[in-house]
């Protein structure tokens, strides 16, 4: 991107969530586009604070599908930091958490927008498969797995 | 989760080659490395440092390695996990190697026996130029203007 800093039109609350791993990795990649926005971001470790320049971080805890427990304690820590952040958009790059927090956005009429992480590069995840029919924009990052009915494909994160 | 086959491949391979200059991240993996300097997990800042450090990168075959790699403009060699083996939920590890091999043109080892042959490639791998630090400007754009988006 330019080296000139960008001034949005409408200033925006943004929340920006990603599991751990290439999730988080993903959703730094599309930084340059919260500029001038007010974004906070949701994961799974404190130490991922070092990759960012002061924005608020909160930290969720991680769980897999097998630990019923541990994800009813993520979602009801998602839904907490929504009401507290009280974010226009939210925009993910996967996976679980973005899920929660895509269900709680579709009850509280918050916009939102997914990005399929690349390593889907055969077909899209069964999450944004999940919530492509309530998210208001699903996007890929391979030309050959969009469809006319969405997900579409606008570049991605490389 | 675990990944031992590919732990066990470099830490024999270290041992046949008698390199004592790996250092491995080995996350839930069962199998502890005999030759070569390990950790289970390693904060960050301190990866951060290894990865500036190091000369080339061997890695699982996930997007934040592979990516990583390329922004410090290391060669990086990946050994995809598979969900047969209960390495991960799915094969799209197999996917993600064979479309950045493509486009990128970064090693790939499909299997623990090509392992070795891979790794004794690595010095004469090319870094990965001109990469740049953010996603494509047609995808922050798009963002851009749904955020803006009445």
């Amino acid at each position: 991107m330019t080296d000139q800093p960008y001034t949005p039109k409408r200033r925006r609350r943004i929340l920006a969530v990603a599991s751990g791993g290439g999730h988080w990795i993903e959703l730094l990649r599309l930084r340059p586009a919260f500029e001038g926005h007010d974004v906070a971001y949701v994961t799974v470790r404190d130490s991922y604070r070092s990759y960012l320049d002061g924005e608020r971080l909160h930290v969720v805890n991680d769980a897999t599908r097998w630990d019923k427990f541990g994800l009813m304690r993520c979602a009801c820590r998602i839904l907490w930091i929504i009401l507290r952040e009280r974010p226009h958009i939210i925009i993910s790059t996967g996976a679980a958490h973005g899920y929660f927090a895509f269900v709680f956005a579709k009850l509280l009429r918050r916009r939102t927008v997914w990005v399929d992480s690349i390593s889907n590069a055969e077909k899209i995840s069964d999450t944004a498969e999940r919530i492509g029919r309530w998210a208001d924009l699903v996007l890929t990052q391979w030309p050959d797995l969009a469809r006319p009915d969405g997900p579409r494909y606008e570049g991605a994160i490389l | 989760m675990p990944f031992d086959r590919m732990v066990r491949a470099v830490d024999d391979w270290a041992a046949q080659r008698g390199r004592d200059d790996v250092l491995a991240q080995i996350g839930d993996t069962d199998y502890r490395p005999q030759h070569i300097q390990w950790r289970q997990f390693i904060e960050p800042d301190h990866f951060e440092q290894f990865f500036d450090r190091a000369d080339a990168i061997v890695a699982h075959a996930g997007t934040g390695s592979i990516i990583t790699a390329m922004q410090f403009g290391k060669p990086i060699l990946v050994m995809p996990r598979r969900a047969e083996l209960m390495e991960t939920r799915n094969n799209h590890q197999v996917a993600t190697a064979d479309r950045f091999k493509e486009q990128f043109s970064i090693a790939v080892a499909y299997d623990e026996t090509e392992m070795p042959q891979r790794l004794d490639e690595l010095h004469s791998l090319g870094r990965v130029s001109g990469f740049r630090a953010a996603a494509s400007d047609q995808l922050i754009n798009c963002l851009r203007e749904f955020f803006e988006h009445e």
